[in-house]
């Protein structure tokens, strides 16, 4: 037999508890014992009635919640994605979006602009050239996708933090958000604390050529620390925001924190 | 009146053996559910990228799209991990493990699959696990940690490196997810099989006895 401690001597506490949660009414009970139970999100799983579409997809959208924290808890900002040698680089890398190469957004670098709103000092927006003259680094990292495979890419453009400070931004904000050229208005959230990441990028080039049109021209966010589909391609505009003002991806499904 | 003094005897002189302790139980069926939604939706991540070159039948995947399968699994992977945490510390601690899949003897397990293979592997004590039991138990959990190991160094390739690094690196260690998994299936056939073959081994994970 087990030792029992006694809160009250000669009183079992375990047993003491099971009598107060027969007395209580049957919402409080079921608040007491879920709450006792600080998983309870979780184990509600096993009792799930999957049949039940509705409850089980807001069960999952709640667990996927509950990830966002959990990986935004693990993130080290001083944890950098692993960099590789030119020779590791994927050749051909591959092209990838919801569309053909033909339907990727066809931008003119000259009448582009970078625009930047929100929680900023300085709202100016940007001309390719403009940019062009901030200073830049090359990184070789291996890009991720949601669907499993990966591919290592060569990369070249500004960090964004350095951009972020360039422009006054109030890195005690959320979010910044990217809007992108995509006809259906692609658009990504990224977390302040991945945006002031040393790796990620206001991406121009890639493999030291001028970025072209299948990965992202004029301009794409590289995040080596997130997966590809919060790697926006084709940006047109940048918002520093505390709202979150949701995803392409995000909004069907994709877990948003998505880091690596 | 003297019928149930007889009935009072019999139980007091052969009481049923626990063959399994309910914590086993609990784990063991919380471990299968969280196993079939794991394994359902991974193949439906699988088939948004196949390794091979081959996909598995829509009607065996969760989730409906590489979305829902996503969350899927990262919801039950808790179930799993928790469940399989617990298992584990529960499993040293009580030192059930030692007792019931140690030792190993290739000489045993040579035996005993002769002797299953040739239907004279007897199944009298229960309590008892064979040498092929407990070479597949045991390389089961094996497996269950790699694939685990293998699933986080995934989920993280930045913030668990050294996860990766231990499988060699992301691609690798992808492959070695998807081998577990083939191991893991390959188990599960046989476990049931057997389970079917044994009834009362069947009865014994669910009442205890």
């Amino acid at each position: 037999m087990a030792k029992r401690s006694f809160l009250i001597p000669g009183v079992d506490k375990r047993l003491l508890i099971k009598d107060a949660i027969k007395t209580m009414p049957d919402f409080t009970r079921r608040r007491f014992i879920a709450g006792g139970a600080s998983l309870g999100a979780l184990t509600l799983l096993t009792g799930c009635d999957v049949v039940d579409s509705s409850s089980a997809d807001t069960l999952l959208a709640q667990v996927s919640k509950f990830n966002d924290a959990v990986q935004a808890f693990i993130f080290n900002p001083d944890a950098l994605a692993p960099t590789f040698p030119e020779s590791a680089i994927t050749k051909p890398f591959p092209f990838n979006a919801y569309y053909d190469l033909d339907d990727a957004p066809d931008v003119d670098g000259k009448d582009w602009k970078l625009e930047v709103r929100g929680l900023v000092d300085n709202k100016k927006s940007w001309t390719l050239d403009e940019l062009y003259k901030l200073p830049q680094v090359t990184q070789i990292t291996r890009h991720i996708c949601v669907e499993g495979w990966s591919a290592i890419g060569s990369w070249t453009g500004t960090p964004l933090r350095d951009f972020l400070k360039l422009i006054g931004a109030d890195t005690r904000a959320k979010y910044v958000w990217f809007q992108c050229a995509d006809k259906d208005g692609y658009n990504s959230p990224l977390d302040m604390r991945s945006a002031l990441h040393p790796q990620t990028q206001m991406t121009f080039k890639y493999a030291n050529e001028i970025l072209p049109r299948a990965y992202g021209f004029p301009m794409k966010i590289r995040v080596p620390t997130k997966l590809g589909f919060k790697n926006p391609k084709y940006v047109v505009s940048m918002e520093v925001t505390n709202d979150y003002k949701g995803g392409y991806w995000e909004d069907q499904g994709y877990n948003s924190f998505s880091g690596s | 009146m003297s019928s149930l003094t007889v009935t009072d005897e019999q139980v007091s002189a052969t009481p049923a053996k626990m063959i399994q302790p309910a914590w086993v139980r609990v784990m063991h069926w919380i471990n299968a559910l969280a196993m079939i939604l794991m394994i359902l939706s991974g193949w439906q991540i699988y088939n948004a990228s196949p390794l091979f070159g081959f996909s598995f039948p829509r009607e065996y995947t969760l989730g409906g799209w590489l979305g829902g399968g996503l969350l899927w699994h990262f919801a039950a992977m808790w179930l799993l991990m928790i469940n399989g945490l617990a298992y584990l510390v529960t499993g040293i601690a009580t030192g059930r493990f030692r007792k019931k899949l140690l030792p190993i003897t290739p000489s045993g397990v040579l035996h005993d699959v002769r002797a299953a293979l040739t239907f004279k592997l007897g199944h009298d004590d229960l309590t008892v696990y064979n040498y092929v039991q407990r070479l597949l138990y045991a390389g089961i959990i094996v497996v269950g940690v790699l694939i685990v190991l293998s699933g986080l160094g995934m989920w993280k390739p930045v913030q668990l490196y050294y996860l990766v690094m231990l499988f060699g690196d992301y691609p690798t260690a992808r492959y070695v997810h998807f081998f577990c998994m083939a191991a893991i299936c390959a188990f599960l056939v046989i476990h049931v099989l057997l389970a079917l073959l044994v009834p009362k081994s069947l009865r014994a994970m669910i009442i205890g006895r």
